[in-house]
């Protein structure tokens, strides 16, 4: 909103204060979107509660589950599936790291060909495509493909976590490149320096220290996800709670699912120390 | 940056020192090895034979997926319809549960550090569980539907906003905060005036940030039984129905794509 505009409005406001009757800004400035929004969003809760089917006979009989397993969280089982447990947890975090180095790899020449003031048209679409395809499927859903096509275990489980990586490290490092620091790029080529002295010399410096943070970060979602592809059969910890969860075995489930918060924890604290020392 | 000196007084510059060197070298190998280590632990889990098949089957993948069958879109609304019923109402849900907790958790807002811990812990919890896994949990005690993927949206959703939102109350300007205790108002009137008119903007910023993420993870929930066109998705996998799964993909890719647009618009207009 311009100066001219606002300033009767303020003046108006202004007199409404001193007699008292103040009111604050709304968030959305013009009434009619703010009004038209309010009434959308009633009309479409109406709309969905209408089309939302609750069996409340199958929800009352959950209760007791629901009791016993906050129950099993008081007291969780890690010894009875120990085996299982552990070979789980091994495979989900082979399958992060192997994943994670990997995806970084493969990232750093999508995401040079993604940053639009470093790559010519043709390249640039092609990796935003790329980009754009494995950031809106799921991991889950790729990972349904890659069992088809690689068989079950974790080699389809990797490939997965490998192939999202791509797509949220490249976006990132682009969108990085993007807003560097032209001026150090115009020095080292006014020296004659070669497209891939540029790169090593004027760019990556300048990408290295938000590169490291984020691989820390997708270090963290990788294992997060790893933790959930093995519903579909493409290994890891995932196999192992969804079978305890299958078999009502709650106090093994709770006790995967407080190792899986611990590492996650672990993870988030490692990798805040790493990016403050990076920085 | 050490110098060191040749036998013919030539300084020679250096980037490190030999230590620093060695050192350098060293964690390369530790980390190469831990690579090659864990590639040993997934290679000798991995059925070779499989995946040297992968290029035939995947070729076998996509013409089994082509031409896609596109009668089957007309079964597909209505399971859309619940996908977004999920992500709204879940991400509804989720955002009336996580605007407490984040005030609770914020440095400059909780009423005392032991509830900020208890708040921080619930935060942690709800982030650190994927949305798949909450569906698993809640379909085993609610029953296959709609309403374990609408809470378990909320759940998941409830650490995200949660965190973000505190992180943004934590960096208000006390200024007005400090103006509107100075006229004597209770704790929750400074709350209303001081606080809430700052981080409102950034609110419904993180809130459509959420919902679109939120659509992404609503399409899969059905894997799990917690309804919308991830069931869909299940039955025709099953049934090795690939033309129909390729309808389902399309969909899925426009919805997302159309709310990804729709987050990145209201976002701009809000900041």
């Amino acid at each position: 909103m311009s100066k001219q505009a606002e300033a009767p409005l303020t003046q108006a406001r202004q007199q409404a204060a001193s007699r008292g009757q103040w009111r604050r800004l709304p968030l959305i400035e013009s009434p009619r979107l703010r009004w038209g929004l309010a009434i959308g969003a009633v009309v479409y809760l109406f709309l969905a509660l209408a089309s939302v089917e609750v069996n409340w006979a199958r929800v009352a009989e959950g209760a007791a589950r629901a009791v016993n397993f906050l129950g099993a969280f008081m007291q969780p089982d890690f010894m009875s599936r120990y085996d299982d447990i552990v070979a789980g947890l091994l495979e989900s975090l082979t399958m992060t790291l192997t994943s994670t180095v990997l995806g970084v790899l493969l990232a750093i020449p999508v995401g040079l060909g993604a940053a639009r003031n470093i790559s010519p048209l043709p390249i640039y679409f092609v990796c935003r495509a790329i980009i754009a395809v494995s950031r809106t499927f799921q991991e889950i859903i790729i990972a349904i493909l890659f069992v088809v096509m690689f068989g079950f275990g974790p080699f389809a489980g990797m490939i997965t976590l490998a192939f999202a990586t791509i797509g949220f490290m490249a976006k990132l490092l682009a969108e990085d490149i993007e807003d560097l620091d032209w001026r150090q790029v115009e020095a080292v080529r006014a020296t004659g320096a070669s497209w891939w002295q540029t790169m090593n010399h004027a760019v990556q410096p300048q990408v290295m220290p938000r590169l490291i943070g984020l691989s820390m970060y997708r270090l963290d979602i990788n294992f997060r996800e790893s933790s959930v592809i093995g519903i579909v059969g493409a290994g890891g910890i995932g196999a192992t709670l969804n079978t305890s969860l299958s078999r009502y075995e709650y106090d093994t489930s709770a006790a995967i699912l407080l190792i899986i918060i611990a590492i996650v924890l672990l993870c988030e604290y490692s990798s805040s120390h790493v990016r403050r020392w990076t920085q | 940056m050490p110098v060191s000196t040749t036998p013919q007084g030539q300084p020679v510059w250096r980037r490190r020192t030999t230590r620093a060197q060695w050192l350098q070298y060293l964690a390369w190998l530790a980390g190469v090895s831990l690579f090659l280590l864990c590639w040993k632990m997934i290679s000798d889990n991995t059925m070779w034979v499989f995946v040297e098949d992968a290029g035939r089957q995947g070729a076998d993948l996509i013409s089994r997926m082509t031409p896609p069958e596109w009668g089957y879109a007309n079964v597909l609304w209505k399971p859309m319809w619940d996908t977004i019923n999920i992500a709204t109402l879940g991400t509804a849900l989720g955002i009336m549960m996580a605007f407490p907790v984040a005030f609770l958790a914020a440095r400059n807002t909780t009423p005392h550090p032991l509830i900020r811990s208890a708040a921080l812990v619930i935060i942690v919890s709800s982030r650190s569980i994927n949305s798949l896994i909450w569906a698993m949990l809640l379909v085993t005690i609610l029953g296959p539907g709609v309403l374990a993927g609408i809470i378990a949206i909320a759940l998941r959703s409830i650490g995200f906003v949660g965190k973000l939102l505190y992180e943004a109350i934590e960096e208000i300007h006390p200024t007005p905060v400090e103006a509107i205790s100075a006229t004597g108002a209770s704790r929750l009137q400074v709350m209303n005036y001081g606080v809430l008119p700052q981080v409102m903007p950034a609110f419904a910023g993180i809130s459509v940030y959420r919902w679109d993420i939120n659509i992404r993870e609503s399409t899969v929930l059905g894997l799990v039984g917690a309804g919308g066109i991830g069931l869909q998705l299940n039955a025709s996998i099953n049934s090795l129905a690939w033309d129909q799964v390729s309808v389902i993909f399309i969909m899925i890719f426009a919805t997302v794509l159309v709310s990804e647009w729709i987050s990145a618009r209201v976002r701009h207009a809000i900041i």
